[in-house]
């Protein structure tokens, strides 16, 4: 186990902490994304981070998923340190990021397929599995069609299916209804809900959308400017701040609800891509 | 199986796929064929250099595979904010290994759109020296190929925005296209320009396979394939490193 040192965390640490974030910073330059950011996400449960655009979450999830060094601080997946064994942490967790990652001139079977190829899956498991996935997703009949003839909701719910291909431990959700149709957002939600009871996967969530966070996680952290100001379940959060709504709570504990943020160039090509896309 | 073949295979069957891009990506070089073939045909043929179309289908064969590689570069650039690169940069496999089925399958695809370009100057009437010539020409033609694959890599890993990659393709592959004796002969050039054109890898390319096909060489093809596989090395390395340092 590693030494915790100092820590002004309420909950301590337990066996079955399958991610343990610690005083992590990120800076970019002059920029700092994610600002001295501690917690820990429990086996099984669904952990959201709830905050406004540029609030540092993408960048945290960045940093578990192995893709970004930390400034500073610890992180840790399923006991290992993600910058130091980045391979076995690969394995661990599934990520569907918030901007699309299919193959979109692929099949949907291909998609799953060259996912199992890259995680070693071997051939019999890859293919029963994603015959498995595909059909608890809804997915089937449409396995031999290219995935650009599929709606947003269908993409996204590709992209799950895949990110469970492998069996990991986590799953990552960069905002996995942005974008969507309120009835596709509530197939989601429905959807994340149940393959956290059946799969039993730990489930860790971005968003900033109230009732999301609100409907789906069992502890939610909010987090601003690249800090985390309060974390909870959601009737702990509404306790907290005396308020009765999750949205009373957040404005109460950050200050304000939506705030400019300068456009980056992924923010460019989002725009080009929506006037592309179908 | 193998992540480089998955990987490999990827980019043949996108390529397959997308026929109306084929025929598109045909028309540029069907312009400088016809245009610039007839249109200086006669001149050339004047000045006792033969037949324009002979000397031309070598370099229009060099054009289309150095233009289908480094648009390969552009579709990763998409692909690392908008697709399928994210899938591959975070699971548990080397980024070498990625970078290698990429790369060998753009240079793939640039081989396919050569080979089709081939075809269209034998119908307009392009005539081989030798028939055992071209499976050798391929060979120089797969070599063109990779290098310039391996530099769309290292390119579209290097680069973070669109408007980048717009100045890459006027400021780099045009320059690489026209300094390089694809459409006019190598002898008797100004010093400044011949300079120039010893500097371009697709010079010895387009040379080499001009060698092999109608039997005029200016560098001898022996040279041309010991500069290619050089540059093609280094070009690999490099390709690899940018790739693996690429931060998401």
């Amino acid at each position: 186990m590693t030494a915790r040192g100092r820590s002004t965390r309420l909950a301590s640490a337990r066996a079955t902490d399958v991610i343990r974030v610690q005083h992590v910073v990120k800076t970019f330059g002059k920029v700092t994304a994610v600002n001295d950011v501690s917690f820990d996400v429990r086996a099984g449960e669904i952990f959201a981070f709830l905050g406004p655009n540029g609030a540092g979450k993408t960048t945290t999830i960045k940093m578990l998923t192995t893709l970004l060094h930390p400034t500073s601080g610890a992180l840790e997946l399923d006991g290992l340190d993600p910058t130091k064994h980045q391979t076995e942490v690969r394995r661990r967790f599934g990520v569907v990021f918030q901007d699309p990652s299919l193959d979109s001139d692929l099949t949907a079977w291909e998609n799953m397929d060259i996912h199992g190829v890259l995680y070693h899956v071997p051939r019999q498991i890859r293919r029963e599995r994603s015959q498995a996935l595909l059909a608890m997703f809804e997915l089937w009949d449409r396995r031999g069609d290219l995935v650009k003839t599929f709606s947003g909701g269908m993409k996204r719910r590709l992209e799950i299916a895949r990110g469970l291909l492998h069996t990991p431990k986590v799953l990552f959700l960069d905002e996995p209804t942005l974008g969507l149709d309120p009835q596709s957002r509530n197939q989601m939600w429905t959807l994340v809900r149940n393959l956290n009871k059946v799969e039993g996967v730990t489930v860790f969530l971005t968003t900033h959308y109230m009732d999301e966070a609100d409907r789906v996680a069992d502890r939610i952290a909010v987090i601003d400017h690249g800090r985390i100001v309060a974390t909870g379940s959601s009737a702990e959060l509404k306790q907290q701040t005396g308020t009765d709504s999750l949205e009373g709570a957040f404005l109460k504990l950050t200050g304000t609800t939506i705030r400019d943020e300068s456009a980056t160039a992924a923010d460019q090509m989002r725009q080009v891509s929506r006037v592309w896309r179908r | 199986m193998n992540v480089v073949y998955v990987l490999w295979l990827r980019e043949v069957k996108k390529y397959l796929r997308s026929r109306v891009q084929i025929v598109a990506s045909l028309g540029s070089p069907l312009m400088y064929l016809g245009v610039l073939g007839f249109g200086l045909g006669p001149v050339f043929q004047r000045a006792g250099e033969g037949k324009y179309l002979q000397f031309m289908a070598p370099g229009v064969i060099g054009m289309t595979v150095l233009f289908t590689a480094m648009f390969s570069g552009i579709a990763m650039l998409w692909d690392r904010q908008f697709g399928f690169l994210k899938e591959t940069l975070v699971a548990p496999v080397p980024r070498l290994l990625i970078m290698i089925g990429r790369t060998l399958g753009g240079a793939t695809v640039a081989v396919l759109q050569g080979t089709l370009i081939f075809v269209v100057t034998l119908i307009a009437g392009f005539r081989p020296a030798s028939l055992l010539a071209v499976p050798l020409a391929f060979l120089v033609i797969a070599l063109i190929a990779v290098i310039f694959s391996a530099l769309a890599t290292a390119i579209g890993s290097s680069i973070k925005e669109m408007q980048g990659f717009q100045m890459v393709m006027n400021f780099l592959v045009m320059p690489l296209f026209f300094l390089s004796g694809a459409i006019y002969p190598l002898e008797g050039l100004p010093r400044v320009l011949a300079a120039f054109t010893r500097v371009d890898p697709l010079t010895y390319g387009v040379d080499g396979v001009r060698g092999l096909l109608i039997g005029r060489t200016h560098f001898g093809v022996a040279l041309d394939v010991a500069v290619l596989l050089g540059v093609g090395v280094v070009f690999v390395v490099f390709g690899a490193w940018r790739f693996s340092k690429i931060e998401a």
